[in-house]
């Protein structure tokens, strides 16, 4: 995090609830990161880590009510987001940073051929002409790894892979500098999984777009990106380079995390899941949210939330204690 | 050598679409043992789910044989259908559809209690029901609650108690595991396994997930698009797979070495449509090794001991 | 989604639903007023001094005054009274009709839905056939054919209130059959008809609640239309819509005769329909916190 005037995103102390009922749900507690350019950061947590709820708040596509961003600052290129109005948001969205979602099934309009589908995200942000953006929306199906000649096809006419190639390919239509891909690949099969995200990552590469890749599954982390921030309870637990957070894993939750996967590569005879449950985000815990699982919480975890120390240049890890994974 | 439970005999199940027939379990063959798990393994669509359905007759089979302990159970009905169902049981994937919104968790565990006509009483219906809620882990504050008062991973451990009511000896578990979050993955998994140890039964447990089937069973059954293309033990499977199906599935599984990055066998062409296909493998319109020979049938033969694979050319591409 | 780390709190549905369905202002109001026009009907007629029927060629015509709050009809019956009486009259024949409508409507629904196949496909076309006729010309015939009077009317009424219900029920029974429960049901050997009505029917009755009590109103109006036109319940009766029928003549000069009674129908109708809103709102578990 040296030389700030470089990062092309960074967000800032996000905090983000949703109202429900009587209730606040705490959802994002206060989240930092960067992201330079052409690079892809991972966000890895369990279901209601907030992961979603962060990319959203990016796109600022976030439901208000019951949704509300209670503070912090979100640069993108220098610009902060959170004061621009819906309008201006209207030319980021798509044209500087797009999303995708986790399924492909229900991201394309059924009556609408794919490639008109491609071609409308085109028209929304560029002055081509009709027959311009045909023939763009046509090379962006290539890119993608479809044949140009399946244009006039209709999204029931795809399997899966090939519907999440297509979303892929609006996302990418207008060369946005940011792409936020929400489980991308979880509805897919590994073989087809594994297909989309080399596509994905060769893309990115391809066009110099920056990525945050939102995930649940640690093998798709290690092959697709450059750092790594583990969520747990709206907040960063760990936070660093691949290599830090795999080789060096240091926070307890991330070790658990890691624990309890089963290993592909030797039969063990019992999985070490962690103890407990994700916290109630309406009433967080007092302290380290992970306090009531950790296996090292000691009283100062339960009075006090800890700060984000580096361990070593660019490895955060918010916590009293944090372990090295044997 | 181990006491067998369940064989299933060219099983096959087949569907009327309006675009012809949907070959959905195409002659499948295998053998599961007392308290032995075996994994079936397959991509969506390879009827790994149609085949667990198949097994506990809640879809009827439309040719091959299915044993219960020696026993032919492929068509039975009434008073026997019932008595079956109190021995084989299952676990769905999603643990947010197969738990009835409108009973409570006491009541939804208590019924297969109600339905057997075992117990006298009410209140040894409660006793019992007691017990299996505290052996798969749901405390007693949650007994009286909803579904939807419920994570994922306790309607998981609800619907592992409904199952073991009435102590079956074989629960297919189809992908019971899938919609959970890693953590609680783990758990779910271990429950199932501390319970096989503890009662015996024996698992087909149906997944996508190659970790998790490597992690819990003795045996594997590969599919593909309806049949079976590889058939092992589960090291041996893993250490030395042999058909091309089962190699490209293999490598395409990020792990989370980050030092060994994946060497992912590229696979060309669609996916093979399951409605009414061509006799020959069916696995050859994307396999970097097919042949004119693919084209015909394909005999799902021992390559080695206990292993089974169903491919022409596999002892040329294995080099055997 | 996490709610297994609080304490849970024990709760009655009903209670519960109650406390949902007043939430909104207009479902009080609803509530409030359909509770008024009940006990109005009910307990009303005890304290009033006039016999329902009683002629008094005295007033005839005569308008609101202290001695009739409401004034008199034709043969100088005290308006008021009656209205109660004939109030009694219209919500019994638009529950009773709209109730029965729905109760066999659930089951034709619940068996083609459940069965499939041939009977399925009979009872949906026999409905098609149904829901051909106009609704009204439906009630007359049946009334014309079952004569008038109390129970006929209702009959009448509950006929052509079938057919939605249902297509309603078969269709919500179809995407509740697919799900997992209801083959985890069948694994354990519940029996069909434990299935259709432990496990499937709790899950699909809820729009019908909904559309039954909103359904309550327009039965009614069908009701008071059929008394216009002279079947219905028979003079010297006093429900609301022959009420209605009987002031029609003298609409210039007695304007009275046809607003008070109007005014009733239009009333009732209100507050069943923002009670019915109010049920729906109550019952969406979306809007549920």
């Amino acid at each position: 995090m040296a030389n700030k005037e470089n990062e092309f995103l960074s967000v800032r102390n996000l905090e983000v609830i949703y109202r429900s009922g009587g209730d606040i749900v705490h959802a994002v507690n206060g989240v930092s990161l960067e992201l330079e350019k052409g690079k892809t950061l991972g966000l890895v947590g369990e279901t209601g880590a907030g992961k979603t709820t962060i990319a959203k708040s990016i796109m600022r596509i976030l439901p208000d009510p019951p949704a509300e961003i209670r503070g912090g600052e979100i640069f993108l290129d220098g610009e902060d987001l959170l004061k621009k109005d819906e309008e201006a948001m209207q030319k980021v969205r798509g044209k500087k940073a797009a999303m995708i979602f986790q399924d492909p099934m229900t991201a394309l309009n059924p009556l609408m051929t794919v490639g008109d589908q491609i071609l409308e995200v085109l028209l929304l942000h560029n002055n081509y002409s009709r027959e311009e953006g045909m023939k763009k929306a046509g090379e962006m199906l290539e890119e993608v790894g479809i044949p140009a000649e399946r244009y006039r096809e209709y999204p029931h006419q795809f399997s899966g892979g090939m519907k999440q190639r297509v979303v892929i390919a609006m996302a990418l239509a207008c060369d946005p500098e940011l792409l936020l891909a929400d489980e991308p690949t979880t509805a897919l099969d590994v073989t087809i999984q594994a297909q989309v995200l080399e596509m994905m990552k060769a893309l990115a590469d391809k066009f110099r777009t920056s990525m945050i890749l939102i995930t649940h599954d640690l093998g798709v982390i290690a092959n697709t990106c450059d750092t790594v921030a583990v969520i747990y309870a709206g907040r960063i637990v760990e936070y660093g380079k691949l290599e830090d957070i795999f080789d060096h894993t240091s926070h307890p939750y991330t070790i658990g995390l890691f624990d309890s996967l089963p290993d592909i590569n030797v039969k063990t005879d019992r999985l070490k899941p962690i103890a407990g449950m994700p916290p109630d985000p309406t009433n967080l815990p007092e302290g380290c949210a992970f306090s009531p699982r950790c296996p090292y919480a000691t009283e100062e975890c339960r009075k006090k939330v800890p700060e984000s120390k580096e361990l070593t240049p660019g490895h955060i890890c918010a916590c009293f204690h944090p372990q090295s994974r044997s | 050598m181990a006491e067998e439970l369940i064989r299933v005999e060219h099983l096959k199940k087949y569907f009327k679409v309006p675009a012809g027939i949907n070959h959905a379990v195409d002659d499948v063959s295998f053998t599961i043992n007392k308290g032995e798990t075996l994994g079936v393994v397959g991509e969506s669509g390879c009827g790994k789910s149609t085949l667990g359905r198949t097994l506990i007759h809640l879809l009827e089979p439309t040719d091959g044989k299915m044993y219960l302990n020696g026993q032919d159970y492929t068509n039975i009905k009434g008073h026997e259908l019932k008595k079956m169902r109190e021995k084989v049981q299952i676990i769905f994937q999603d643990p947010y559809s197969s738990l009835n919104p409108r009973l409570s968790i006491d009541s939804t565990v208590m019924e297969p209690l109600k339905r057997s006509g075992r117990f006298g009483s009410k209140a040894e219906m409660k006793e019992k029901a007691e017990e299996l809620m505290e052996m798969v882990g749901i405390d007693e504050r949650l007994r009286e609650a909803y579904p939807h008062e419920l994570d994922g991973g306790r309607r998981q451990r609800v619907c592992i108690a409904r199952a073991l009511a009435l102590n079956p000896e074989f629960i297919v578990c189809d992908e019971p595991v899938s919609a959970l979050d890693v953590s609680i993955q783990a758990s779910v998994l271990n429950l199932l396994m501390d319970l096989q140890d503890k009662m015996g039964m024996a698992y087909m447990f149906v997944t996508h997930d190659m970790s998790v089937v490597r992690h819990i069973s003795d045996h594997i059954c590969v599919m593909y698009l309806g049949q079976l293309v590889e058939k092992s033990a589960t090291d041996e499977l893993f250490e030395a797979p042999l058909h091309p199906y089962t190699k490209a599935l293999l490598s395409a599984i990020p792990t989370v070495d980050i030092h060994k990055p994946m060497q992912r066998i590229q696979l060309k062409g669609v996916i093979t449509s399951p409605i009414d296909p061509k006799p020959g493998c069916r696995f050859a319109a994307r396999c970097p090794y097919a042949t004119e020979a693919c084209q015909q049938p394909q005999q799902l033969v021992e390559v080695s001991k206990d292993h089974f694979v169903s491919c022409c050319r596999v002892k040329e591409i294995n080099a055997l | 989604m996490m709610a297994q780390t609080k304490k849970r709190k024990k709760t009655n549905p009903f209670l519960d639903f109650l406390k949902r369905m007043t939430k909104a202002f207009s479902a009080k109001l609803g509530v409030g007023l359909f509770v008024l026009i009940v006990l109005f009907c009910v307990l009303g007629p005890l304290f009033s001094k006039y016999d329902v029927n009683g002629i008094d060629l005295m007033n005839m015509y005569a308008g609101p005054s202290k001695e009739h709050l409401l004034g008199c009809d034709s043969m100088g019956r005290d308006m008021l009274t009656r209205l109660m009486y004939g109030g009694r009259y219209s919500l019994l024949i638009g529950i009773c009709a709209s109730l029965f409508g729905a109760l066999l409507g659930i089951v034709f629904g619940s068996i083609a839905g459940y069965a499939g196949g041939k009977v399925e496909t009979f009872i949906m076309r026999v409905m098609d056939i149904w829901t051909a006729l106009p609704g009204m010309m439906l009630c007359i015939l049946v009334s014309n054919v079952l004569g008038t009077g109390f129970f006929p009317t209702v009959i009448a009424l509950t006929i052509g209130s079938i057919p939605g219900t249902v297509r309603m029920i078969r269709g919500q029974i179809l995407t509740e059959r697919s799900k997992e429960y209801i083959e985890a049901a069948r694994t354990i050997n519940c029996s069909d008809f434990s299935i259709m009505f432990r496990h499937l029917l709790p899950n699909v009755v809820q729009p019908v609640i909904v559309t039954t009590t909103m359904g309550i109103g327009s039965t009614m109006m069908m009701a008071a239309s059929l008394s216009f036109i002279g079947l219905g319940i028979q003079p010297p009766n006093p429900e609301w819509g022959a009420m209605l029928s009987d002031g029609r003549a003298y609409i210039r000069s007695y304007p009275h005769m046809i607003m008070v009674p109007g005014i009733a129908i239009a009333l009732t109708v209100f507050a069943i329909n923002l009670l019915g809103d109010g049920v729906r709102d109550a019952l969406d578990p979306k809007l549920r916190s």
